[in-house]
């Protein structure tokens, strides 16, 4: 259990490192994917294996999703010259290194309680029923924020709709299309 | 396996996706550095349940709500390139500094 949770904490860590690090955006995708299975890893040899599989299933999906737009936005998806995208790389660092020495001075500094309680036999259980009672309302509110998502980015990421066309009235008397077409136009 | 051990990871995670968000100029980029912070606090939730309260369900719950933010971000985040890029063709943060004070 030592040795796995070594190996996947290091492999975490090293990935994510290695995102900001390597020069092919394919590459770069695939080391947040390791990063984010080790994770997956960790949770479930914390014993949480249902959350455990559905992060790694959801990291694969968005990853697969991300490569489509790597290549869409890209400059360099197949990473044949080394990329440089920073700005203000030192002051960067400087933050991120005071954050982790920070968060890590707490973690080690702080006297942690003991652990109240046992893991209920069957935590997924748990969750759902936790999820379906007490929990209703963050459940709820989940719902409502994804449903909310998905007319958003939908909004966001559609070209044209009626009222660029046609003025925000809808009164303009020809559509104002790039190019011509369609009826009588 | 010990609690610290867990949150350092975690908080390696955290620090290296802020370093990834500050300092990446590509929006794509960016958004991965906030994926891996979202990854540390979804360690730490994790760890802190196993080894806190693991009677409770609070901790998984809030595995949840951080599993369904880094879908909402990775979505919303996209549709905003989307936009942008369609717009005028910027894929760069550097390019849509409108904003900045």
């Amino acid at each position: 259990m030592v040795a796995v949770f070594w190996v996947l904490a290091l492999t975490a860590v090293v990935s994510g490192f290695a995102v900001f690090r390597l020069s092919s955006m394919a590459q770069v995708t695939f080391a947040l994917l390791a990063s984010f299975l080790a994770v997956a890893g960790l949770v479930v040899l914390l014993g949480l294996g249902y959350l455990g599989v559905v992060l790694a299933l959801m990291m694969v999906m968005e990853m697969v999703v991300m490569v489509v737009f790597m290549i869409m936005y890209m400059m360099n998806p197949a990473g044949l010259m080394p990329m440089a995208m920073y700005h203000n790389k030192p002051g960067a660092m400087t933050i991120s290194v005071t954050t982790f020495v920070v968060l890590a001075a707490g973690v080690l500094l702080v006297d942690w309680p003991d652990r109240a309680g046992e893991p209920p036999p069957d935590p997924t259980f748990a969750l759902g029923l936790s999820l379906m009672s007490g929990q209703m309302l963050t459940m709820m509110t989940l719902g409502v924020t994804l449903f909310a998502t998905i007319v958003a980015t939908v909004v966001l990421a559609t070209g044209r709709g009626r009222y660029e066309r046609l003025g925000d009235g809808l009164d303009a008397p020809t559509a104002a299309d790039p190019t011509g077409g369609g009826v009588g136009r | 396996m010990i609690l610290q051990l867990f949150l350092l990871t975690a908080a390696g995670l955290f620090a290296i996706g802020l370093y990834g968000a500050l300092s990446q100029q590509s929006i794509v980029m960016l958004m991965m550095g906030l994926e891996l912070m979202l990854n540390g606090v979804l360690l730490a939730a994790a760890a802190l349940w196993y080894f806190l309260a693991p009677a409770g369900t609070d901790g998984q719950v809030l595995i949840v709500v951080v599993i369904t933010a880094m879908a909402v971000e990775m979505a919303a985040g996209f549709a905003v390139a989307t936009a942008i890029y369609r717009a005028r063709q910027v894929d760069m943060t550097d390019g849509a500094a409108d904003l900045k004070g």
